[in-house]
């Protein structure tokens, strides 16, 4: 195992943790620009669906992994990056704008939710969030004038700067500048005061609250960021998709998104990455095992809501640290080779309850 | 006339949303989990019962218990299995391996010979009557949606009053480690009280089915129960059924008074004004967290 024995102040800013780390990253960077040119278009679509999951993956990972405010209302502010987006471009404002203003308009949606949230906690927080997308879903169907309502809108193609891009492989690029933005920002973000005041709001509200963190004004800050994050997935997610409608925002995108962070592993950002990976190619898994089972099984539709469910049961039941967390057990076991120790990730059960007052 | 008409429906809705918000509210006050899977849990009770009742022609009564008998023992198996091994883990650990269940439940009863994605009828032996009380016609369904809510609500009130078992589940929802050192099992108790919300929640299908029939996506009944079960106060047994009767009032008043569409969302818009009033439910105990 390699410890970084640090001299200098400057290698706490690091981004990277050292050489070999940056190196790797800069190999994975150079595989993701070649890849369009070398992956059928079919997969390509497919990476794009993971960029695109894997921004809203990091919007909510900060939200629910980082500052520990649950919502199952994410789909809305996906909703609303995509209408936003997709009425600025239709009025022919250049992605470059229209973008910003998709993001600021879900970030705005993230403040009047997060305003209740600041006296919710727990359950009452869900609900709250529930309650808004099931909200936001109605309004979407029923404003028909801006809407269009359950008839949907069609995307016109991106329009980055002035004139629609053309060629298959810019939006991909778009996509992969996104992501790459997005995550470099909220990893950014977490090295630095605010987002170490979100972490103590996540583990402790009364300690962070004591240590002078103003809750009122972070966990707004936090839901806005999640929200605006969500809303550029949101847009970039409308002109993937090409056609945007209310249902396509339900609940149970919520969910999925919940799912993603659980099974990625809460409170990493490889995490969400690992997460949006897995939620885009499970179902193709599945489409592909369905021709090695038995015809009665695989022509059943609630396969796929069947499996997703039971893997999320057997992740929280067996690696509660998702995805992430095994590969960082994986790791550590080949770096200890003969010395890894199985409790050696274990963490102390709590079993005092956090909620409920006594 | 009308105003009754409409209170009438919005009571008999009113009083599912209740039963289902009930199960919540044990669940919770039992073990702190809120239980995502109680309307698909009802939604296999409502399968249960027409498999019973329909598929194998058993007397409509017999159905009925067996069904209820059947959904007791999942649930109880659900928190043998599934919820005990994460007993000490974040409370949002055990909700998404309810939300998971319910995705199970659902996925499984689409897959089962007989259930399918189609819509089955349950009829009970009230059904498709009506009860003329000058101008106002009452439906029989909603009559006995009425009527036995009314009675299990009594009959859970003696249960946790006055058996031993029922004060037991009180006594751990209220403070597990005292009830403990009493000499309570608590994760039998636990185990049971699943067993219970689930037995309920069979119990709401039943009267359910006849109205809206059965099919895989009725547990989705589920997520109006949550504003009701917030409006009354998480941890509190008749602030469910109340908050059940207030959601099911104000959806039926608004599907009647207000524009189109606010009936679908008028459960949530009331649930985010309760919340911003009071944060913790109309029947929440106003307490400080001690740290």
């Amino acid at each position: 195992m390699r410890f970084v024995f640090k001299t200098r102040y400057e290698q706490d800013l690091q981004l990277f943790r050292d050489r070999t780390e940056a190196g790797w990253y800069g190999v994975l960077l150079l595989v993701l620009l070649a890849a369009p040119f070398v992956v059928p278009e079919y997969w390509r679509a497919q990476l794009v669906f993971i960029y695109i999951w894997g921004i809203v993956g990091f919007g909510l990972m900060l939200l629910s992994g980082f500052t520990g405010q649950i919502s199952m209302g994410h789909a809305a502010f996906l909703a609303i990056g995509a209408y936003a987006e997709t009425l600025l471009q239709i009025a022919g404002w250049p992605f470059l704008l229209s973008a910003p203003a998709a993001m600021l308009l879900a970030a705005a949606a993230g403040i009047v939710i997060g305003l209740p949230a600041l006296r919710l906690t727990g359950i009452y927080l869900a609900i709250a969030t529930l309650a808004f997308g099931f909200i936001v879903e109605e309004v979407l169907a029923r404003w028909e004038s801006l809407t269009a309502g359950n008839s949907g809108l069609m995307v016109p193609p991106l329009n980055l700067a002035g004139a629609p891009i053309t060629g298959s492989h810019s939006f991909y690029y778009v996509c992969l500048a996104c992501i790459l933005l997005v995550g470099v920002a909220v990893r950014n973000l977490l090295r630095a005061p605010t987002g170490r005041a979100f972490i103590a709001i996540r583990d402790s509200e009364i300690s962070a609250q004591s240590m002078g963190v103003n809750l009122a004004r972070y966990k707004t800050l936090s839901f806005a960021l999640s929200a605006g994050i969500t809303g550029l997935a949101g847009a970039l997610y409308a002109h993937q998709i090409r056609f945007i409608s209310p249902e396509q925002f339900t609940l149970f995108l919520s969910i999925e998104f919940l799912m993603m962070i659980v099974i990625g592993g809460m409170g990493s950002l490889h995490g969400a990455v690992f997460g949006a990976i897995f939620m885009i190619v499970l179902p193709e898994l599945i489409a592909i095992t369905k021709d090695y089972l038995p015809q009665a099984i695989a022509e059943q539709t609630g396969l796929k809501s069947t499996v997703f469910g039971a893997l999320m049961i057997l992740f929280v039941l067996f690696e509660p640290l998702g995805l992430y967390g095994r590969w960082v057990k994986i790791r550590t076991w080949f770096s200890l080779f003969p010395l890894y120790k199985a409790g050696m990730f274990r963490r102390q059960k709590a079993y005092q309850k956090s909620e409920r007052v006594h | 006339m009308e105003f009754l008409q409409l209170a009438i429906g919005g009571v008999a809705m009113g009083c599912i949303y209740a039963l289902i918000a009930l199960g919540f509210v044990l669940i919770y006050k039992a073990t702190e989990v809120v239980n995502f899977a109680q309307g698909d849990v009802m939604m296999l009770g409502a399968f249960v019962a027409f498999t019973f009742a329909s598929l194998w022609q058993f007397p409509f009564a017999a159905a009925v218990a067996l069904a209820l008998i059947v959904l007791v023992a999942v649930g109880a198996l659900f928190d043998r299995f599934l919820l005990r091994p994460i007993i000490g883990q974040p409370t949002f650990s055990a909700v998404m391996v309810t939300i998971g269940i319910g995705f199970v439940a659902r996925g499984i009863a689409t897959m089962v010979p007989g259930w399918g994605t189609d819509t089955h009828a349950l009829k009970a032996p009230w059904s498709d009557g009506t009860i003329k009380l000058g101008s106002l016609v009452i439906s029989t369904d909603d009559l006995a949606i009425i009527v036995l809510t009314a009675a299990l609500c009594l009959v859970l009130w003696l249960f946790f009053s006055r058996t031993r078992i029922g004060i037991a589940m009180q006594a751990s929802s209220q403070n597990q480690l005292a009830a403990y050192y009493m000499g309570i099992p608590v994760r039998r108790i636990n185990t049971l009280i699943w067993g219970l919300s689930a037995g309920i929640a069979a119990f709401a299908a039943v009267l359910l089915a006849p109205v809206t029939f059965v099919h895989s996506n009725m547990g989705f009944v589920g997520l109006k129960a949550f504003p009701a079960a917030v409006v009354g106060g998480f941890g509190s047994i008749p602030g469910a059924i109340v908050g059940g009767l207030i959601i099911g009032l104000v959806e039926a008043f608004a599907g009647f008074y207000l524009p189109e569409g606010f009936k679908n969302v008028a459960a949530y818009i009331v649930v985010l004004i309760v919340l911003v009033v009071r944060p913790s439910g109309i029947f929440a105990e106003m307490r400080r967290k001690k740290v």
